[in-house]
């Protein structure tokens, strides 16, 4: 068990440095943020003054290396803009986003599975036809795309809610909406195939064949198999609780993590990009442990050694 | 004969297509009844139909009786009650037939709940008194193991266990020792002999294998194409069998002594269900052939006690027997 | 007259993992196996699963490199895996596996698929290839017309038919069967053991049948050898180690044959087939042996001929080097 979550967890640390280095090489080659932010007419010394304020006159290497050992201390820079810690910038910013996200994910996995699980046990009926129809609907169309749409009937048609904005809790929830649909649309397919596999094994035909009544089949026998391939997808979706809102906060206006991240990359802003980054690298590198170990939690055959049974003699 | 399950004109199509076309076939309390066939001859559907086991886009007509219940239509709970509790069944292949997120201890116990209403520590104990009956090794310990701990033929024995828990009268024993190695499956063959001598529930043998068959059961049936062919009293089938497709089989078996001769192969191959030929199914590979068997499909010949035969040529070459025996 | 496949002494050992985080055992697959085929004969090699005659089955083909040993074909020692004389001798030496579906490519007619060998080893002028596929297809009974469908389009003896032209297009002097009738029901398996022992007789074949199935190995072997966790523990005529085996492991076997009217009684085993990474100590099978003594738990028996009738068996008991333990065990 300590071995494995010890590979578990260097490899996650190689995954964030991976992202951490990514981000860092592709930001500096995307353009100057010292010109960026002190404007195309700045003054020739001016921007040479920002560029030597922030260290931006020296190799990019030398750059790279400052910043690590910085963060290696737990200083992950401060905004180019205002001179803010870029890490409370990101952390006011993180309720805003939860408050739209974590209502999404109950979304999804609240609709998303048990429309997958009625449609795979009514295979080929009405209800799995029509499931499958609002499914494809559901993750084909872009959030954007939904995300206006829903607008444009409920806030510029109907005028029952805000089309943008943070004001009270009635702005929240078109974007909750624009993003649990997507989310539950994709829980909902994979659950319905996962959940086909299973009724097709053979031990469920053993639990029918041993008198065990239909709903206990289902509840007893299936599902417990079912939801280890769809632990993967639920994960994913935890991971992308910060960082899975960007498009939706753009739509809406909402002042969350998503936005920020995308005025920030807009002002090459490296300070509050990378820690963005580096915040969503960590999320979704949890996720994925997480995920692991419910893994083993939910299939024995994954979990350490075999023991066979040895000979009887 | 008061006979504990009675199949009266068991038919099966799946889309349309027909699997199986008409079984007649009684199982007597306690006896050991063996289902020949090769694949696709419908010997597993035959059962997983009376056990309304089949998915949903089966269609199923016929009769399936139980001393006297039908079985085919009937109440979910009445089945859940009998599937198990009356007919217990196992299967080809005992690693994916257990759930494998479940103890195999608490698969066994779920069976006792059901059909004997045992709980708790009373359920275990019977587990275990099932594991140990079974011949599985240190069975208080492995009521905790899982199923991939185990091997194909411990797997197997967990699978009779839980067949064993609802007390059954007939355990149907769908190629139980198919997936198994050769020392194994004489291990299961004599477990399951020994059950039925122990506890004298009737047994249904289904097997490709004659040899299997002809070792642990009182009567056989032979299956082609979704019918039952020939069925006779064990010794009978092998004295003295009638239909061709019978003698096919025997004459493909290699035999274990004697000279070595070429191998009487049936030709071709068996119909597929789409382009099931109108009068005898095997009449295409049939060596004694006449126009007549194009014609309709042949009813059961009794040529002795408890052996019939569904061949045209049936009871000419049954009395032809006969006289030669004599 | 020297054998037309010698091996000697193979041994093939793997590195398994055992789960996730353990650590790697050494597995012996084959441990120290040696045998030979003749031309126009035919080897039976019967064991369970894991006991390594498929492995075997690789390394005399050359398909595996052993890690001891050696194989010569022909006279001539095996080449290098991937070396231009290994290549060259895959038209000599062919193999026909259990599944003939997952043998075949499903995206291409038979035809083209028998031809390919053909075109490999640049067989025959090109323009004739064709007709020479179509004459393999046809020496295993399949028609003209069959020739241009698809894998899925065939029932399984006819799949299995079609491998085995492909087997035969490149007339190889040597082929291995690896339990070539398992998934085959019966009336077609026969079909298929007639096809063998036909063609054999028209090509001087040498076959390394691997099977499971006694009675199979019978009806188309000239000697059988029975492998047990590695080892070949006895070999010799089929109807002398059918009929009176020496070996436990060989008497237990050939006693599980199911056949009607059995005489005599079942010797049902004890225990699971063995695990190669668990290997007992002395002879291999001594903790499921009806007769084991301290000796077969001490000694690993090594294979050589009995006295009295010179049949090659492994087992301190069948040699009488020791007297069998006296068991309660019932049958």
């Amino acid at each position: 068990m300590i071995r494995f979550l010890g590979s578990r967890l260097l490899r996650a640390a190689v995954t964030i440095v991976m992202v951490v280095t990514f981000a860092f090489v592709v930001l500096r080659l995307s353009g100057d943020p010292a010109q960026i932010i002190m404007g195309a007419d700045a003054p020739p010394e001016a921007v040479e003054a920002f560029r030597a304020a922030w260290g931006l006159d020296q190799p990019v290497w030398i750059q790279y290396f400052h910043y690590f050992g910085a963060i290696l201390q737990g200083d992950l820079g401060r905004s180019m803009r205002d001179g803010r810690d870029a890490i409370v910038l990101v952390a006011e910013r993180i309720p805003a986003t939860l408050a739209l996200t974590l209502p999404a994910l109950a979304i999804k996995v609240g609709l998303g599975i048990p429309a997958g699980i009625t449609a795979a046990l009514h295979r080929n009926s009405f209800i799995d036809r029509a499931v499958m129809m609002l499914a494809v609907a559901g993750f084909t169309v872009p959030s954007f795309v939904l995300g206006l749409l829903l607008v444009l009937v409920f806030a510029v048609q109907l005028g029952w809610l805000p089309s943008g904005g943070q004001d009270s809790w009635r702005h929240a929830i078109l974007p909750i909406i624009t993003l649990g649909i997507g989310g539950a649309a994709v829980l909902a397919r994979f659950t319905r195939s996962a959940m086909l596999e299973v009724l097709g094994q053979p031990y469920i035909r053993t639990a029918s064949a041993k008198g065990v009544p239909w709903r206990a089949v289902v509840w007893g026998h299936a599902l417990p198999n079912a939801a280890i391939p769809t632990v993967t997808i639920v994960g994913f979706m935890v991971g992308s609780l910060i960082a899975g809102a960007v498009v939706v906060e753009s739509v809406f206006s909402w002042p969350g993590v998503g936005r920020l991240l995308v005025v920030a990359v807009a002002n090459r802003d490296l300070a509050v990009v990378q820690c963005v980054l580096l915040l969503v690298a960590m999320t979704m590198v949890t996720s994925n442990l997480i995920v692991d170990l419910l893994y083993g939690l939910l299939d024995p055959r994954l979990r350490n050694q075999p023991r066979r049974a040895a000979g009887m003699a | 004969m008061n006979a504990l399950v009675s199949l009266r004109n068991l038919r099966v199509s799946f889309d349309g297509q027909a699997a199986l076309r008409g079984i007649d076939l009684d199982v007597a309390p306690g006896e050991a009844v063996g289902l020949v066939g090769e694949s696709g001859c419908g010997k597993s559907v035959t059962w997983l139909a009376a056990l309304g086991l089949l998915p949903a886009k089966a269609r199923v007509t016929g009769s399936a009786t139980l001393q006297g219940q039908e079985l085919l239509g009937a109440a979910p709970a009445v089945l859940d009650r009998v599937r198990g509790g009356r007919i217990a069944m196992i299967f080809q292949d005992p690693a994916s037939s257990l759930n494998p997120v479940i103890r195999i201890g608490r698969q066994v116990e779920e069976a006792l709940r059901l059909h004997r209403g045992m709980q708790g520590a009373a359920a275990r104990a019977e587990a275990k008194r099932l594991f140990d009956q079974v011949g599985i090794p240190d069975a208080a310990r492995r009521l905790d193991a899982w199923p991939h701990e185990l091997s194909g033929g411990q797997n197997q024995r967990v699978m009779i266990a839980i067949a064993l828990a609802g007390r059954p009268e007939l355990l149907v024993a769908d190629e139980p020792t198919t997936a198994l190695d050769v020392t194994i499956q004489a291990q299961i063959l004599t477990l399951l002999q020994d059950l039925r001598r122990e506890t004298g529930m009737a047994l249904v043998l289904i097997s490709h294998d004659l040899g299997v068959v002809a070792d642990s059961c009182d009567r056989v049936c032979v299956m082609y194409a979704g019918r039952i062919v020939e069925q006779a009293p064990v010794a009978r089938l092998f004295e003295a069998p009638t239909h061709p497709y019978t003698n096919g089989l025997l004459g493909a078996l290699p035999p274990l002594d004697g000279p070595r001769r070429r191998l009487a192969a049936i030709p071709g191959s068996v119909p597929e269900p789409w382009a099931m030929p109108k009068g005898c199914a095997f009449a295409p590979r049939c060596a004694e052939r006449s126009p007549a068997c194009d014609i309709a499909v042949p009813g059961a010949v009794p040529l002795a006690p408890g052996h019939q035969a569904a061949c045209i040529r049936a009871t000419a070459m049954g009395l032809l027997k006969e006289t030669v025996a004599a | 007259m020297t054998p037309m496949l010698e091996a000697k002494g193979l041994v093939r050992r793997y590195a398994m993992r055992r789960g996730l985080m353990g650590r790697s055992v050494e597995v012996r697959a084959v441990d120290g196996v040696s045998l030979s085929v003749e031309r126009g004969r035919t080897l039976g090699l019967v064991g369970e699963s894991g006991c390594g005659k498929s492995t075997t089955g690789r390394l005399v083909l050359g398909l595996e490199a052993p890690d001891a040993g050696s194989v010569s074909f022909q006279d001539k020692p095996m080449p290098a895996p991937g070396t231009a004389p290994w290549r060259a001798l895959r038209s000599r030496m062919q193999m026909v596996f259990q599944d003939p579906l997952g043998a075949l490519d499903r995206r291409l007619p038979i035809l083209a698929q028998v031809q390919e060998p053909l075109d490999i080893h640049g067989i025959g002028e090109a323009k004739d290839r064709p007709a020479r596929a179509i004459e393999a297809l046809r020496a295993v009974g399949l028609r003209p017309d069959q020739a241009a469908r698809y894998p899925h389009e065939l029932s399984g003896g006819q799949r299995q038919r079609a491998v085995l032209a492909r087997a035969l297009a490149t007339e190889p002097a040597l082929l291995v069967c690896d339990e070539p009738i398992s998934a085959l029901d019966v009336s077609i398996q026969a079909q298929v053991m007639n096809l063998l022992v036909d063609q054999q007789e028209r090509l001087g074949l040498g076959i390394l049948f691997i099977s499971h199935d006694l009675r199979a190995v019978r009806q188309v072997s000239h000697r059988v050898a029975v492998m047990y966790l590695g080892t070949i523990v006895e070999e010799g005529e089929p109807d002398a180690v059918l009929h009176d085996p020496a070996h436990p492991y060989a008497q237990a076997l050939v006693s599980a044959i199911p056949h009607p009217g059995r005489s005599g009684q079942r010797i049902v085993l004890q225990g699971d087939p063995p695990n190669p990474a668990d290997r007992p100590t002395g002879c291999a099978f001594h903790p499921r042996c009806p007769v084991a003594t301290a000796l077969c738990a001490r000694e690993a028996p090594v294979l050589k001929p009995r006295r009295g009738d010179g049949r090659l068996v492994a087992c301190h008991v069948a040699q009488g080097d020791v007297a069998p333990a006296v068991t309660q065990r019932a049958a």
